[in-house]
């Protein structure tokens, strides 16, 4: 078996270390060794985005990404985006939208969402869909999460 | 997933000497979108990983002294086209990379992973093929540069040998009077394989008349393939509808596609007839919306 390496990363604004094995994908580290288990493995191959995480401000597939590419990287889970006991606007949207039932592709959701209003704080209804296409929901067909995401750009509830 | 171990070289030389190394079976990592996948399901395997996203060179994303672009091995999609100046001069690149995936896949997904995988279907390779890009690769022996054109050779198959990595992809400069476009064929509106897909180039003379053409068609034979006959109809001739419509014909019998469950060979033919169509006419209304 290949030796454990340390990995330093910046967690959800935090410096946070761990050990993990070559072959461990950031999604599996997330969850089974830093309890952070808000980010789903839905498909483990990269096709429905419930394990959506932003590295560096991007968001990417965390099953798809080796542990050990974290070394000195920021790393943005669903756990980091509420401040202070407060829901971030997409939340509540979410949450009054709907825009949920099973809610185990919300978390990537959440953060496609996030990363997108990060930059673009208004995009159209057609940005939204694009953007949100690597992000697969099997329960709510779609119409109120984008609705939700609107909402949360213009800043009124759905 | 299977056990392996880790490298990340900070330089090609090293890199290089991991890959040959005759004591690991290496394979490179870049962005991880096909190679993860393919090392958890055991259909490759590998002692040793080695990601390549640490050396500088495979990271550099700049315009050439000469005005065209070297493309680093590691650069991701995403970078790509949020890069105005490479929109405004290899459009059809960005057409393809805005569709490798979604936003997640792009974020890591390089055009180099895209082109060594090899697949017939990858996005990126019409439109490199269109531009007359050039691989550039180091191996054992030092570097060489060969055309992505002739990169591939057959399904998941490509040239390079053990020890070798994809430094860059260089595009030579482009004329400023040309214009070019990549569409693809699928079944949904995002995220899916290419049923059949088709890139083309055309240059304009001062009368506005096309001077040179290029079309590479994806997803219907083994690896990339360029429609010459169409090409050689279209070259002489002021731009019309009845022209883009008559290359389509011609490049539909340029198409070996196979019938497989995303497509039969007669539908294939038919989306490479309407995709060449369509994406001339977007690349010359390009090129002319450049010479205005
Ligand atoms: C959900 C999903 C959707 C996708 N959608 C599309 C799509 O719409 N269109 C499309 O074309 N593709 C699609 N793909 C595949 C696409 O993401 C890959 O082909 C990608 O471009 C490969 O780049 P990478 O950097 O991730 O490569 P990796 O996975 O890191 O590597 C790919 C292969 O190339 C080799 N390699 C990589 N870089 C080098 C180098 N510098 N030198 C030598 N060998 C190298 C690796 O060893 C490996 O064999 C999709 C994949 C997923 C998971
Ligand atoms: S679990 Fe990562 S994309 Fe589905
Ligand atoms: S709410 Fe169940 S998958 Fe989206």
């Amino acid at each position: 078996m290949a030796k454990k390496k340390l990995i330093s990363a910046k967690i959800n604004g935090e410096p946070r270390e761990f050990a993990c094995e070559p072959r461990q994908s950031l999604l599996e580290v997330l969850r089974d060794s830093l309890q952070l288990t808000g980010a789903k493995e839905g498909c483990n191959n990269g096709n429905c985005g419930a394990c959506t995480v932003l590295l560096n401000g991007e968001p990417v597939v965390s099953c798809l990404v080796l542990a050990l590419e974290a070394e000195g990287a920021e790393i943005e889970t669903v756990e980091g985006i509420a401040a202070g006991g407060q829901l971030q606007p997409l939340q509540q949207c979410f949450l009054e939208g709907a825009a949920l039932q099973c809610g185990v592709c919300t978390p990537g959701f959440l953060m496609t969402a996030k990363a997108l209003l990060d930059r673009v704080p208004h995009p159209s209804e057609a940005e939204i869909r694009f953007q949100l296409a690597g992000n697969l929901c099997r329960c709510t067909g779609y119409d109120k999460i984008v609705r939700a995401v609107q909402a949360a750009a213009e800043g009124t509830n759905p | 997933m299977q056990d392996f171990d880790y490298a990340a070289p900070i330089s090609t030389h090293e890199a290089v000497q991991l890959l040959a190394d005759p004591g690991h079976k290496a394979v490179v990592l870049a962005g991880g979108t096909d190679i993860l996948v393919l090392l958890r399901e055991r259909r490759r395997r590998a002692t040793l990983v080695v990601d390549v996203k640490k050396i500088a060179e495979l990271n550099e994303l700049a315009m050439t002294a000469d005005g065209g672009l070297f493309l680093g091995a590691a650069v991701p999609c995403s970078r790509i086209y949020r890069e105005a100046a490479i929109t405004e001069k290899y459009a059809a690149l960005v057409d393809a990379t805005k569709i490798i995936g979604g936003w997640q896949i792009q974020s890591r997904a390089t055009v180099g992973g895209n082109l060594c995988n090899a697949s017939p279907a990858a996005d990126s390779i019409p439109p490199l093929a269109i531009y007359d890009a050039v691989a550039e690769i180091a191996g054992p022996n030092g570097r060489r540069q060969m055309p992505v054109a002739d990169f591939c050779s057959g399904v998941g198959k490509n040239v390079m040998a053990r020890g070798d990595l994809l430094v860059a992809i260089i595009l030579p400069p482009i004329e400023a009077r040309s214009g070019a476009a990549f569409q693809r064929f699928i079944p949904r509106n995002e995220m899916d394989i290419a049923v059949a897909s088709a890139a083309s180039l055309v240059e304009l003379d001062d009368q506005g008349i096309i001077c040179k053409a290029r079309i590479v068609l994806g997803a219907v034979a083994t690896t990339a393939v360029r429609a010459s006959h169409a090409e050689e109809a279209l070259v002489g001739q002021p731009p019309s509808d009845e022209l883009f419509a008559q290359a389509g014909a011609l490049a539909e019998r340029s198409a070996r596609p196979i019938d497989d469950m995303r497509g039969t060979i007669e539908y294939r033919k038919h989306l490479c007839g309407v995709l060449t169509r369509r994406t001339l006419a977007i690349a010359v209304e390009r090129a002319q919306s450049k010479t205005q």
